[in-house]
């Protein structure tokens, strides 16, 4: 029992660093863009788009973001933030299944589709 | 400009450090400073503590899983809780009277307050059973954290599981149909049912709140709740904030996080009481 249970912890200690990096690369991305087109908008002093409007589509968001609109390319940061999240449930998922936990494969999975599904009844709230 | 984009970063820093630490996201803060302090629409207010949430939860979940104090199994586990819970609000939100859901959730709170100022007076962070919780074996949730205030691992036992499940149900429920935060409530869930520690509840409650807040903030994010010029600032000085903060709560000791709180958590449960009975301030 005492040595399955410090097998469970070695194997957890690996899953986790794995998704700490991943964790820290999308972190890092989405803050890295963010702040891109924060210094734009600060600099230029112009959000790119006429008004208090903003790109709402991801076509929009991502042709404003070729032509370097600073509010595109915010909205665009903000996007990958929100994401972030869900690469932590997928690769929570892949890290299971490495460490050969089916019953926690099976759950993580069970989570992710539940939030798919959240995202497309458009779940409010939290 | 460059002074709304500076406050809110400021903002941010503070909304991150005492998110983090105390597991509870940052719409907390942040909804009444922008709706109360900068006259900001709720619309907008609402959509940006959203990403609040996400980005205490994304910046302090890198330092915590470094640090080992998260328990991974234990977040997936009562997702599954409070994702359906969400939903099922959702879908509950004009035929389930609110007023019932603030006062049950009231007294839950108020019940949790209470129940942490016990387990502060008694002074014991930690559960060791001679037999260990059925479920909890099973499900593998039992742990072990690296306490850097008491610079020793701590083994940990979990216990009540279908009580933790539940409540944790009721927590998506709530935040489903009222469109609160919820992290007060994951936090009760696993220290005053489940019998967790406070680090490890309030670090694997941050990671579970991002998980929730991410399927909202896509609805909000497309609607147009979401105004870069206040969100994306507030969202980078949240992310620095969170790092710092998930350090600082590593070292301080349980003790002094729970006596910042009990305060907190007795606020938004007669808030919450108050709102049920129909008082108004």
């Amino acid at each position: 029992m005492q040595e399955k249970q410090t097998a469970t912890a070695k194997e957890m200690a690996q899953v986790e660093t794995i998704i700490g990096r991943i964790l820290q690369v999308g972190v890092i991305v989405s803050a890295i863009v963010m702040l891109i087109g924060l210094v734009i908008f600060l600099i230029t002093g112009q959000s790119g788009y006429p008004g208090s409007t903003m790109p709402l589509s991801m076509g929009a968001i991502l042709v404003g973001t070729w032509h370097l609109k600073a509010y595109a390319i915010m909205m665009l940061g903000t996007y990958c933030l929100i994401l972030t999240p869900v690469l932590r449930v997928i690769v929570s998922i892949y890290a299971f299944y490495k460490e050969r936990d089916h019953l926690y494969v099976a759950i993580t999975t069970l989570v992710l589709l539940i939030l798919l599904f959240a995202l497309f009844i458009g779940v409010h709230g939290d | 400009m460059i002074q709304t984009a500076l406050i809110m970063m400021g903002v941010g820093i503070f909304a991150g450090i005492a998110g983090s630490i105390l597991g509870i996201g940052g719409g907390m803060i942040i909804t009444p400073i922008l709706t109360l302090g900068m006259g900001l629409n709720i619309k907008y207010a609402i959509g940006a503590s959203i990403i609040a949430v996400i980005a205490t939860s994304s910046g302090s979940t890198i330092a915590y899983l470094r640090d080992n104090v998260l328990n991974l199994r234990v977040a997936m586990f009562l997702e599954i809780a409070t994702t359906t819970g969400a939903i099922t609000g959702a879908l509950l939100t004009g035929v389930l009277d609110p007023k019932y859901l603030y006062l049950l959730f009231g007294c839950l709170l108020v019940f949790s307050g209470w129940n942490m100022y016990r387990k502060l007076r008694r002074g014991q962070e930690v559960l060791q059973r001679v037999e260990p919780d059925r479920i909890a074996t099973k499900l593998k949730l039992n742990g072990t954290y690296y306490d850097k205030a008491e610079m020793k691992n701590v083994d940990y036992q979990v216990e009540n599981v279908p009580a933790g499940f539940t409540v944790m149900f009721g927590a998506g429920v709530a935040s489903g149909l009222l469109g609160i935060g919820s992290g007060a409530f994951k936090v009760m869930a696993m220290d005053t049912f489940m019998k967790m520690p406070l680090k490890p509840s309030s670090s694997t409650s941050n990671l579970m709140m991002g998980v929730t807040a991410a399927a909202s903030a896509t609805v909000y994010f497309f609607n147009g709740s979401i105004l870069p010029g206040i969100a994306v600032p507030m969202a980078l000085g949240i992310l620095g904030g969170a790092v710092i903060g998930s350090r600082v709560m590593q070292i301080l000791p349980s003790r002094w996080i729970r006596i910042v709180f009990i305060p907190i958590i007795l606020y938004i449960g007669l808030q919450m009481l108050f709102k049920g009975l129909g008082v108004h301030f």
